[in-house]
């Protein structure tokens, strides 16, 4: 799935940062070396399930309104089963 | 006036009565007279789901009814659900929601927590999901 792809694009983000922070003081890389291994590449997932979820509400009230012209037509087209 | 020229009105008359014809035709499919009675009568009312209900006691001949009707709503549906690329039941429930809106005072309608009630001349308590 997708997580393979965040996980390296995160991991790279935070090589970037640790290589400036190892030039200036060694505090600073081993703060550094604590978010890479324990913030980065663990959170990716978490917040998926909820967005979805959310999405497919949308989904089907943005439908509703979509169709909502054409059943109208639908209903005067056919007035005796209406 | 020569007979060519009778000829030629006639011709005319008939293709515009063919014209006429051929538009007035939808607008004349009216609903059946037994239907429009149970409408009217409250026996029958307008579903949220798009469909048909029988409101109270069951008779053979008003489940024949609204059998009908509803198998044909069905296939209308059914055929601009797929024009519009929507399902069946989305098509559908979009339906129900403008047939309650489209009910006359006296007529039936479901409301969202599934109770029947007769329709006033205020607007009819819908889904919060109609448009």
């Amino acid at each position: 799935m997708t997580s393979a792809k965040l996980t390296t694009s995160a991991c790279r983000a935070h090589k970037a940062l640790m290589r400036g922070t190892m030039a200036s003081t060694a505090k600073g890389a081993v703060l550094a070396l604590g978010v890479f291994a324990l913030g980065g590449c663990i959170t990716v997932n978490a917040p998926a399930e909820p967005i979805v979820i959310e999405l497919n509400i949308n989904i089907t009230q943005e439908v509703i309104y979509r169709l909502a012209e054409d059943a109208g037509n639908t209903i005067d087209e056919n007035a005796d089963i209406f | 006036m020569t007979p060519l020229n009778i000829r030629r009105m006639a011709l005319g008359s008939a293709l515009a009565a063919l014209a006429i014809g051929s538009f007035a035709a939808p607008a004349l499919a009216q609903r059946d007279p037994a239907y429009a009675a149970a409408r009217a009568a409250g026996t029958v009312g307008e579903k949220m789901d798009g469909y048909l209900g029988i409101v109270g006691a069951a008779t053979p001949e008003l489940q024949a009814l609204v059998d009908d009707i509803n198998i044909r709503r069905r296939a209308v549906y059914a055929e601009r659900a797929q024009a519009e690329g929507a399902t069946l039941a989305e098509y559908s429930f979009t339906a129900g929601c403008l047939a309650i809106s489209r009910t006359s005072p006296g007529e039936m309608y479901q409301a969202p927590d599934g109770s029947w009630q007769r329709r006033t001349s205020a607007p009819p308590m819908r889904h919060s999901s109609c448009p």
